[in-house]
């Protein structure tokens, strides 16, 4: 595993909101010359602590208003395969995320629609059809905030 | 308003967020620099929020990743606002987010493992205001993380 020392805490950070920013601007930021910002990048890339990048999109500007997550509890465990489940769901276009989870459910999904009516097409037409689904709690989201995390 | 080729841009974007403005205007079949001018466009006009680094938490350590579902009690006209306020100043809480349905607010928090995880939930978590009832979902695997609109 690898050791952050400040430095690169500051630079992940920094980069956590924004990767577009050039290690030149970085390190003038941080009190660090181009390369050796550069080269701290590099090591975060190369241990997998940066994993690539993520494209935030204003969902309300695109038409899409409305996001919802699923509790999806499987109604008949042992005669359809995970896998299968797995694969079906992940097909749908508008499911953003699946996970796996321990607990009251055994997946969360996150669900986006152009407005209620489209979520209760993609609900309905989509993923109850699915083999296996049982118990499904639906709640719309409202606001969500990324916090930073641990890395200060 | 936005047209074909920013859509294209966008879905591009989104299924491969890495590519450099060269590449993405190749597979997106326009010039360089129109590909350049559409995306600074679309980032003006608040299209696209953020390109931002994906942390991989298990990397720097953190194995446990614990879904919070809260019921706060709402007798209390302040407790949405309290208890968010003080979630924020948790650094193990790493999402936040609002709900209207049988869950009120849900937070998503990192542990190293389950003994730091119980450190956090004790010292940290059940500390927070205005919690009527909470529920814990442990994240197994992420089958699907790409979180793409579909354009």
């Amino acid at each position: 595993m690898i050791d952050l020392d400040e430095t690169d805490r500051k630079l992940l950070r920094a980069l956590s909101e924004d990767a577009t920013q050039s290690a030149g601007a970085l390190g003038r930021r941080f009190g660090l010359s181009q390369p050796a910002a550069w080269r701290r990048i590099r090591r975060m890339q190369d241990a997998g602590v940066i994993a690539g990048r993520r494209l935030v999109l204003n969902k309300e500007a695109l038409g899409f208003g409305v996001t919802v997550f699923l509790g999806v509890k499987l109604a008949t465990k042992g005669r359809v395969s995970l896998e299968d489940f797995e694969r079906a769901i992940s097909a749908i276009p508008e499911v953003q995320t699946v996970e796996h989870v321990l607990g009251l459910y055994d997946y969360r999904l996150r669900v986006v629609a152009r407005d209620l009516a489209d979520f209760e097409r993609v609900l309905r037409r989509r993923i109850m059809t699915l083999p296996g689904v049982g118990n499904v709690e639906a709640n719309v989201l409202l606001s969500e905030e990324r916090r930073p995390g641990p890395i200060g | 308003m936005l047209d074909d080729t920013d859509r294209r841009l966008l879905r591009h974007l989104q299924a491969e967020p890495d590519l450099s403005m060269a590449e993405l205007a190749e597979r997106a079949g326009v010039t360089a620099a129109t590909c350049w001018r559409r995306i600074e466009k679309l980032t003006e006009a608040g299209v696209i929020e953020a390109q931002q680094a994906v942390i991989d938490w298990r990397a720097l350590g953190y194995t446990v990743d614990v879904s919070l579902r809260v019921t706060l009690d709402k007798t209390e006209p302040r407790a949405f606002d309290d208890f968010i306020d003080a979630a924020r100043e948790v650094p193990e809480v790493y999402e936040i987010q609002t709900f209207l349905g049988r869950v009120d607010v849900r937070l998503s928090v990192l542990a190293r493992d389950i003994g730091h995880y119980q450190q956090v939930y004790r010292s940290r978590i059940l500390t927070l205001p205005h919690i009527a009832d909470i529920e814990a979902l442990m994240h197994v695997a992420t089958i699907k993380s790409a979180e793409t609109l579909p354009l």
